[in-house]
């Protein structure tokens, strides 16, 4: 536990101390605003409640958790610190979970600077703030899947850009499954099942609810065991390529 | 002797190439074991299953008695190990890299403190102390490495060339490290410098081709040399030919090579065959013909010749392995 703790800290320090972790914060929060005012329409609609920030928050997840996770494990086989990492007494589980949680405390981070929004909600009128909190909580899940794809991606090569671009196709796919346009293309021919299934690993489906205030606890075990699977197969991928 | 460290017959190939083929060797504790070989003989992936980073595909590590397998963090805990490259963390700097390695072998944070302040001394870290390692220059870079490796004063420590990159100072600086510490510890370097073999280490392997070709002290290496007890002697050289066709008819002589001198002298090396001893004739003859030599010596045997030979020669023959 101690060992996960020093490596996470670690990892977490070496985000600051490059540019990369302010330039992600302020693009992060810009495109938030811009989302949230002018394509989510805030204020037409007249309505006390953060939806149209939660509603495009997946879609600007999926373009910037990428940019965080690319360099998790990529950044250590390049610059074989892989090595180092790999004969320190830790186990392959403490490293992965450890490089994990880093860029996890990271995107809470960027997302409880939103704050703002949440200010300015509370002192225009009158939301529901259990719905606000729990919108916030779905978000984190959500930004935990994406960054545990973005990991075991990022641990099959050692180039940062392939590591960004495939993490970005994969978190596309899973968001788009759960969209209409895709759902309606298999309901024409396929049985229920399958629509049922690939419609259950939308990010979206998921989120929305937990987004609306319904805590169901099908989506938690959802993105809980989504980011166990991806982080396990993430522990493989460093075991079979670290001598590459 | 407590062997610290214990591989037997470790087996590694990646695709169709094989790195290691059958290397068993054991290493004590005060003993520092050379590991020489030709770049890409199979010393790294040696190093590599000996600290856990590879898994081998058969054979076994023991460290301190216990199968590496077994308990790999136990293991890991009890060895430095300075990777090929000194990599480090760039982004961070030697003294918090250093605090994060402590925190991470769990050194108690009193303990950890002084004990950083001694490895910084001692390695000569106190100048670049607080700038990123990324902006370090090659020399330094390669002694945090070394300052990681040693931090938790490891009874077990693996450098893969620890002085590569390194100015003469820094590199007598580093010997001079390693036989410190060598009473207490088990080590293996591995280096193609041959003069480091002699300067700190108490047994040699070459391997090349992923086989182990030799293992022994380093004067029984250079005992395979050809210059093995060869004679040196300087004459001018308008005398060069007359000594020469005399020292060829010397018995026991196996062949004559002619070297550069200074001011008018010639160096002549006297190649002896196998188990004779020249000197006592060679001075003996001197003496009866009057020749003004200027100096004469008994080579110990020239280890970077044995290198050749002996990994050249295995070449040939180890050659099949790679398709």
């Amino acid at each position: 536990m101690n060992r996960i703790g020093t490596l996470m800290r670690r990892e977490f320090r070496g985000y600051f101390a490059t540019p990369v972790a302010y330039v992600f914060i302020v693009i992060f929060l810009f495109l938030a605003g811009i989302f949230t005012f002018y394509v989510g329409n805030f204020y037409e609609r007249n309505q006390a409640d953060l939806e149209p920030f939660f509603r495009y928050l997946p879609w600007l997840y999926m373009l910037l958790i990428p940019a965080i996770s690319m360099r998790l494990w990529s950044e250590e086989r390049k610059s074989g610190t892989i090595e180092l990492l790999m004969t320190l007494p830790v186990s392959l589980a403490d490293a992965v979970l450890g490089k994990f949680l880093a860029a996890w405390l990271f995107t809470a981070l960027a997302l409880a600077l939103t704050f703002p929004l949440w200010l300015t909600v509370n002192y225009l009128g009158d939301p529901d703030n259990t719905v606000i909190a729990a919108g916030y909580l779905g978000s984190l899940l959500m930004a935990g899947g994406f960054l545990a794809i973005g990991s075991c991606v990022s641990a099959l090569t050692r180039n940062q850009v392939i590591a960004f671009v495939i993490s970005f196709v994969i978190c596309f796919a899973f968001n788009l499954s759960g969209f209409p346009i895709v759902l309606d293309f298999f309901r024409a021919w396929a049985p229920a099942v399958i629509v049922d299934t690939i419609s259950s690993f939308s990010f979206l489906t998921h989120a929305t609810s937990i987004q609306k205030g319904v805590i169901d606890l099908r989506d938690i075990v959802f993105f809980t065991s989504l980011i166990g699977f991806f982080l396990y197969a993430n522990m493989l991928a460093i075991d079979a390529r670290k001598s590459s | 002797m407590e062997n610290l460290i214990e591989v037997s017959d470790l087996h590694k190939r990646f695709g169709s190439l094989v790195a290691v083929d059958g290397v068993s060797m054991k290493v004590a504790r005060g003993e520092v074991l050379g590991f020489l070989g030709p770049n890409g003989a199979g010393k790294s992936t040696t190093m590599k299953m000996i600290t856990g980073f590879l898994a081998p595909d058969s054979g076994s590590v023991r460290i301190s008695g216990q199968e590496l397998g077994a308990n790999p963090i136990a293991a890991k805990s009890r060895i430095g190990y300075l990777p090929e490259g000194a990599p480090a963390y760039g982004e961070m700097t030697p003294a918090t890299f250093l605090d994060f390695i402590g925190d991470i072998r769990g050194l108690a944070p009193a303990s950890k403190q002084a004990r950083i302040r001694e490895v910084v001394a001692k390695i000569h870290l106190e100048g670049v102390l607080h700038q990123t390692i990324e902006t370090l220059s090659k020399g330094f870079k390669r002694r945090v490495g070394l300052a990681q490796a040693i931090l938790h004063d490891p009874e077990i420590l693996i450098m893969d060339e620890p002085t590569d990159g390194l100015d003469p100072n820094q590199k007598h600086e580093v010997r001079q490290l390693i036989r410190e510490m060598s009473p207490h510890k088990a080590i293996i370097i591995s280096t193609h410098i041959l003069e480091e073999v002699d300067a700190v280490c108490t047994r040699a392997v070459i391997i090349a081709k992923g086989k182990l070709l030799f293992s022994g002290t380093p004067p029984e290496l250079a005992a395979r040399s050809a210059f093995h007890n060869a004679v040196t002697l300087s004459v001018p050289a308008a005398m060069v030919d007359a000594v020469e066709k005399s020292l060829r008819a010397m018995p026991g002589v196996a062949g004559l090579e002619q070297g550069v001198g200074s001011d008018d002298h010639l160096r002549l090396t006297v190649l002896p065959k196998s188990g004779e001893t020249l000197f006592p004739r060679i001075r003996q003859a001197a003496d009866d013909a009057g020749w003004p030599v200027r100096e004469m010596f008994v080579e110990g045997g020239r280890l970077d010749e044995v290198f050749r030979s002996i990994t050249t020669s295995t070449a040939a023959s180890a050659g099949g392995h790679r398709s």
